[in-house]
């Protein structure tokens, strides 16, 4: 076991974990912060997205160990501070870009990422840059609607 | 995942000394090896984290050569203006997999289907590490074999820079890995043309394509020439004739966009 | 105009807030005090026989509480087929018993032969793993057709065949359609493979059972799209718990596709672990499990043919197909290659005789069962390509073929050949409206276009008619159903005028939470604000059936109805008492009760108020209260239709397929909510375009499964779509259901397959090329070319 601190959604956090726990699994059994899921068991499905130091990261593919002293934000820490949604969150349920949920976390958080490197992004570029993120419901009509309509909003 | 112990050093001296036990493996973004591990099939000791050492970062160039931190992520390559290095870098995975992922990762571990070898054997790039540089002519040694030794860590990658590159690459569907790429860089001293994701041999020269490229860097050049499918990879997503095929498609490409 | 969150509105769906901020509530959320953790222990091969288990070290690791095998379950019940089919010669269907646990034989890869429950997760891995099989591996049988040609080795020794049943619909016009494709001027035959999917709903599937000792009460909490039907199940079939002793609670549950229909093994083994125990257990599928255990899809091998005469008219269709059902028969295994495929046959078209012909057979390979659309994407994928082929070799344009045989406006209700009375359709409306979504006019200049870039450019039309809300009850019944196909709804008015609405239909996606509220404020004149949806506990609900075969809104909506139109029939009787006039001269209208021809009024929430404290109140002849329960059994399938094009680009060099455009006109009868029925049809689209391009699943002849990942099942990404173009506006309501909702979950799914692989055809036509199965993968399409050649 190892102890390990960082800061979840502005918090600062400890736990003592065995050296295997992915960080995943940190916030959902240490955490409880069950709004990051696991969606596969391979790295791709991205429902586990979360931001470590501002880049989104798979949460299923880093060692809460490599995360000590870092800045973590979840789907949870992404809603405004009055607690109403953010822009993206707004966007996501003002254009339908989610059905049963799962995969939706870690489509915001990607989207928020893409947002921040890329204020404007064409059609094509959304799309690309939720390669690493399945979701099984939409058909990505929505999502990527969703994600134009942020964006448009953000500037 | 079996359990492991998990150490983090801050200089390359100090993962080298870490890596010398038994059982230990380096850890690079851990895009690859994580995953790995969490189907049981690796079970390291100890992990040797290299995400904290500073030696290991940055990249840099010459007007001749790029250097390029065996620690760097290929976001940070694809964020570097390196031309069809940096485009190869922006296409690898996901943007979560380029955030994490690192050069030295990708190529100390030579997935016959990743697309850093294609640029590195194309370009002759020199793999600098602990204790050595090696020419990637002679460090690609077969399927997720190299000619790294035990504990031994690419500290960075040296790539000349070439008149003009150009990497192709077609994708799995499901895996997003190549299903076929090619890299052509051609040099004031000639032409390289490196295939990835083809060969059950791993990354490899086609130097006949190299040959006619050379007397003549256009893809009609390529017109003439017909690609084996002997030793092609045979899977779900592709025949070895239709691998053979994909290498001459895109190598035509790569040439006319070079 | 539709009130702002009335029918035919589209406010924002309530259930996305807690979903966009990470407060979802799904099974593997769920941390219960004291739980400890169940893994089990799988097959690596196909097909074996146990010789032995040793559990001992398994038994003797760190954490480990307990280790179950099959031995542990042979008193215990079978999971059973829900339906009853009977082969052409009236024999019933072969039904090997399905246990809880593999015992005497593995019979997939993945199948499971033991659990460990441990007090951590990791714990349980490492025991499951120490676990010492003995198993003799026998030739595993993969390919269905030599499946049926070998009795020597058999997935289940104790049936003596391979082959579950041999079904024929209609059986009786067998003989004619087989004179009428012996007769006729042209006939048009077509082979093809319904390629086998895995549903990958994105939440894992999920079960923590939680037994208390004190009352003897079990608790599962599980990933299901219908809680009452694993009940019934675990209940009545496979473990004896009382119903009364067992709650079902399926909470959030994310994605469902038909594969969460499914009662499963693992629900069984958590609750059995958890009264062993006394403590809760909890169990999460890796997604590698649910690649190898899921109830995969579709899976049929099909020769149809299409009669015709020289001008086209059909005469008659004839079908026949393997259909594989996997190592077990799973719920609605047998239902779906049968009733849901071979009833839809006709399509949309007046063809006076089709014949189906289905052998199911059994492989080791894992249970094959519904997955959105269940057999109506397969019959339509049949008809709709040899349509397509008939058209080409005839000569004659592909709307037009389709036209010239559709059933007329004019004649519905109508009784196709395969045996339905449609109710209601306007075909060749929405074909009119598809030629103005899809500009067919300006294709040969976009055809044009694309061949200056290299491209190849096809153009794809389909239609299709599907059946969905199974029903009635009783023709289920003749046709060999063992459950009801009702649904079920309790309106509870609150004291203070709000209400609570207690429905059988399962929300994993579908926005009930949103929707159904709409329905109630409308017939009540209220806020659907006011309104709350209470779903997926079967302790809080009335016995409901669950949402699949998008039946959600035509009968669990119905069932809604229904029973609020039985609160407004009690409401309106307190009111007259309240306003001492009599019941007939009572009108409601927006929310408010007033007597015809005065100015007395009283509304909704006084009466609700009213009946709750029922001073001055009728006592004699009214209860108090004001909550009402209906059952809804609808009189007949509903059928929702559509007309869909699609343009792709295939690059010859490499044979990749892209979408150019997809326009898809959908007849789903009367919408509720338009934005939730758009992402509806836009979902499908997705997972049938997924069918068509990029997903397979596929076992080696060893039965090893060797799409077992994403790294090679190829789930479709968001680079792999375009945006859709969809209209809903030709709508024909459903006649015999109060809503007039036809369903839409499974449209998308079922009509865009056909219309991609026509695309992909059209596109190679030139080439000689007229057919290529699904998926249209680069290397399959660079293949065809290359054959064509």
């Amino acid at each position: 076991m190892s102890s390990v601190s960082m800061t979840v959604n502005g918090k600062s956090v400890t736990g003592e974990v065995e050296d295997r726990t992915l960080l995943s699994t940190f916030l959902r059994e240490d955490l409880h912060l069950t709004g990051t899921h696991i969606g596969c068991d391979t790295s791709q499905c991205g429902a586990c997205t979360v931001h470590v130091n501002g880049k989104a990261v798979k949460g299923c593919t880093m060692l809460a160990l490599e995360a000590e002293g870092a800045d973590v934000r979840t789907i949870e820490g992404m809603a405004n501070d009055d607690g109403s949604l953010g822009v993206i969150q707004a966007a996501f349920q003002e254009h339908h870009g989610l059905q049963c949920g799962f995969c939706t976390p870690g489509m915001v958080m990607a989207a928020d990422e893409l947002l921040k490197n890329n204020s404007n992004p064409s059609e094509t570029e959304i799309r690309k840059y939720l390669s690493g993120n399945i979701c099984r419901c939409t058909g990505y009509h929505n999502i990527i609607k969703s994600i134009q309509a942020a964006a448009a909003q953000l500037g | 995942m079996y359990n492991f112990v998990f150490e983090k050093p801050t200089t390359v001296a100090e993962a080298v000394a870490a890596l010398a036990s038994e059982d230990a493996q380096a850890l690079g973004g851990g895009q690859t090896l994580l995953p790995t591990m969490k189907q049981r099939l690796a079970s390291p000791a100890k992990l040797v984290s290299l995400t904290g050492i500073a030696e290991m970062g940055g990249t840099s160039s010459t007007g001749d050569v790029i250097t390029i931190g065996g620690g760097v992520t290929h976001a940070d390559v694809a964020a570097g203006g390196y031309g069809a290095i940096s485009k190869l870098a922006g296409d690898i995975g996901d943007p979560t997999v380029r955030n994490r992922g690192t050069i030295g990762g990708s190529l100390a571990n030579n997935d016959p289907s990743a697309d850093y070898p294609a640029a590195a054997l194309a370009s002759g790039a020199t793999i600098k590490t602990n204790a050595r540089s090696i020419a990637a002519d002679d460090y690609f040694t077969g399927l997720f074999d190299t000619a790294l030794e035990d504990a031994e860590i690419i500290v960075s990658v040296d790539f000349p820079v070439p008149l003009s590159s150009n990497y192709q690459k077609f994708e799995q569907p499901a895996s997003r890995f190549a299903l076929v790429g090619v890299f052509v860089a051609k040099f004031a001293d000639g032409v390289r043309v490196a295939v990835t994701g083809a060969s059950e041999g791993g990354v490899y020269r086609w130097t006949e394509a190299e040959t006619a490229l050379n007397a003549n860097f256009s893809a009609d050049a390529l017109d003439g020439l017909s690609v084996s499918a002997d030793n092609m990879i045979s899977d779900l997503h592709g025949t070895p004739e239709y691998r053979a095929n994909l290498v001459k498609v895109l190598t035509g490409r790569a040439v006319a966009d070079c | 105009m539709p009130k702002d969150n009335g029918i035919g509105a589209s406010p924002k769906r309530r259930e996305d807030v807690r979903f966009l901020t990470g407060r979802g509530r799904y099974v593997d959320d769920i941390k219960l005090q004291n739980q400890c953790f169940a893994v089990f222990a799988r097959s690596q091969v196909a097909h074996g026989i146990i010789k032995s288990i040793d559990t001992s070290e398994a038994e003797g690791m760190p954490g480990v509480l307990a280790v179950f095998t099959g031995e542990d379950f042979t008193e215990v019940g079978g999971n059973p087929a829900g339906w009853l089919i009977h082969s052409r010669d009236g024999e019933p269907m072969k039904e090997p018993k399905r246990p809880v646990l593999a015992h005497g034989k593995v019979r997939h890869v993945g199948d499971a032969y033991a659990a460990v429950i441990a007090e951590t997760y990791e714990q349980a891995v490492e025991a499951a793993e120490a676990i010492d099989a003995d198993i003799d591996e026998q030739d595993a049988i993969v390919d269905m057709a030599a499946a049926l040609a070998n009795s020597d080795n058999l997935v289940h020794d104790e049936i003596e065949t391979n082959q579950c049943f041999d079904w024929g619909w209609i059986e009786d016009n067998r003989a004619a359609t087989d004179e009428a494709i012996k007769n006729a001027p042209h006939v048009t035959t077509l082979e093809l493979i319904n390629n086998r999917l895995i549903p990958n709903a994105m939440e894992p599937r999920a079960s923590t059972a939680d037994y208390n000792p004190g009352t003897g009460h079990y608790t599962l909490y599980t990933t299901s799209q219908n809680p009452h039907l694993t009940r019934l199940l675990i209940s009545a079939f496979v473990m004896g718990i009382p119903e009364n002793k067992l709650t079902i609670i399926a909470p959030d549950v994310g994605g469902g596709f038909g594969s969460k229909i499914f009662h499963y093994g693992e629900e069984a083994l958590v609750l059995a672990a958890s009264k062993k125990l006394g403590r809760p257990v909890r169990w999460t599928a890796s997604r590698w499990e649910s690649f190898l255990t899921d109830a995969h899809g579709r899976d049929h091998r099909t020769t149809i043919e299409l009669a015709t005469d020289k001008e086209g008219n059909f005469l008659a269709f004839r079908t026949s197909t393997l259909a594989n059902v996997g190592a077990y028969l799973s719920n609605f295994s047998t239902v779906t290659p049968t009733i849901l495929h071979g009833t839809v046959i006709a399509g949309n078209y007046t063809v006076p005789l089709t014949y189906v012909n289905v052998k199911a057979v059994f492989t080791n390979t894992a249970p094959v069962d519904a997955y959105r659309g269940a057999g109506r994407p397969e019959a339509t994928f049949s008809v709709e390509r040899v349509i397509d082929k008939c058209a080409r070799e005839l000569g004659i344009d592909p709307i037009e073929i389709r036209r010239k045989n559709f059933i007329k406006k004019e004649q519905f209700p109508f009784l196709t050949a395969a045996g339905l009375e449609y109710d209601s359709g306007d075909y060749h409306a929405l074909m009119d409206k598809l030629e103005e979504m899809a500009d067919f006019d300006g294709f040969e200049a976009r055809k044009a276009e694309s061949a200056k870039r290299g491209l190849l450019r096809g153009l794809g039309i389909n239609t299709y008619v599907e059946a969905c809300g199974l029903a009635p009850s009783n023709l289920a019944g003749i046709l060999g159903s063992r459950v009801g196909l009702y649904e079920s709804a309790t309106v509870r008015v609150n004291a203070t005028g709000n209400i609570s609405v207690m429905t059988g239909s399962h929300s994993h996606g579908q926005g009930h939470e949103t929707v159904f509220p709409q329905i109630v404020a409308d017939m009540l004149g209220m806020s659907a604000d006011d309104i709350d949806i209470v779903h997926g506990d079967t302790s809080k609900i009335p016995f409901g059936m669950g949402t699949y075969g998008s039946r959600s809104m035509a009968v669990g909506g119905s069932a809604i109805v229904r029973a609020t139109e039985k609160i407004i029939e009690k409401a309106t009787k307190i009111a007259a008492h309240m306003m001492e006039a009599g019941d007939g001269d009572i009108e409601f209208n927006d929310g408010v009760f007033s007597v015809v021809g005065t100015d007395k009024t009283v509304t909704f929430p006084e009466v609700a108020f009213k009946a709750y404290i029922p001073h001055d109140y009728p006592i004699d002849k009214l209860e108090p209260g004001l909550e009402e329960t209906a059952f809804y059994d609808p009189g007949n399938f509903t059928y929702p239709s559509g007309a869909y094009a699609c343009e792709v680009e295939i690059d010859p060099d490499t044979g990749k397929v892209t979408i150019c455009s997809f326009s898809a006109a959908d007849d789903v009868g009367n919408v509720i909510n338009p934005m939730i029925v758009e992402g509806q049809i836009q979902g499908g689209l997705g997972q049938g375009i997924g069918q068509a391009l990029v997903e397979n699943c596929v076992y080696d002849e060893n039965g090893q499964l060797l799409s077992g990942s994403y790294m090679d099942y190829t789930m479709p990404r968001a680079d792999d779509m375009p945006f859709f173009n969809v209209d809903q506006s030709c709508l024909t309501p459903c006649t015999h259901n109060p809503l007039g909702a036809k369903g839409c979950g499974e449209a998308g799914a079922i009509g865009s397959p056909p219309t991609v692989i026509n695309a992909v055809v059209d596109a190679l036509s030139h080439l000689g090329v007229t057919h290529v199965d699904m998926p249209a993968s680069p290397a399959r399409v660079w293949a065809a070319i290359q054959a064509a050649k």
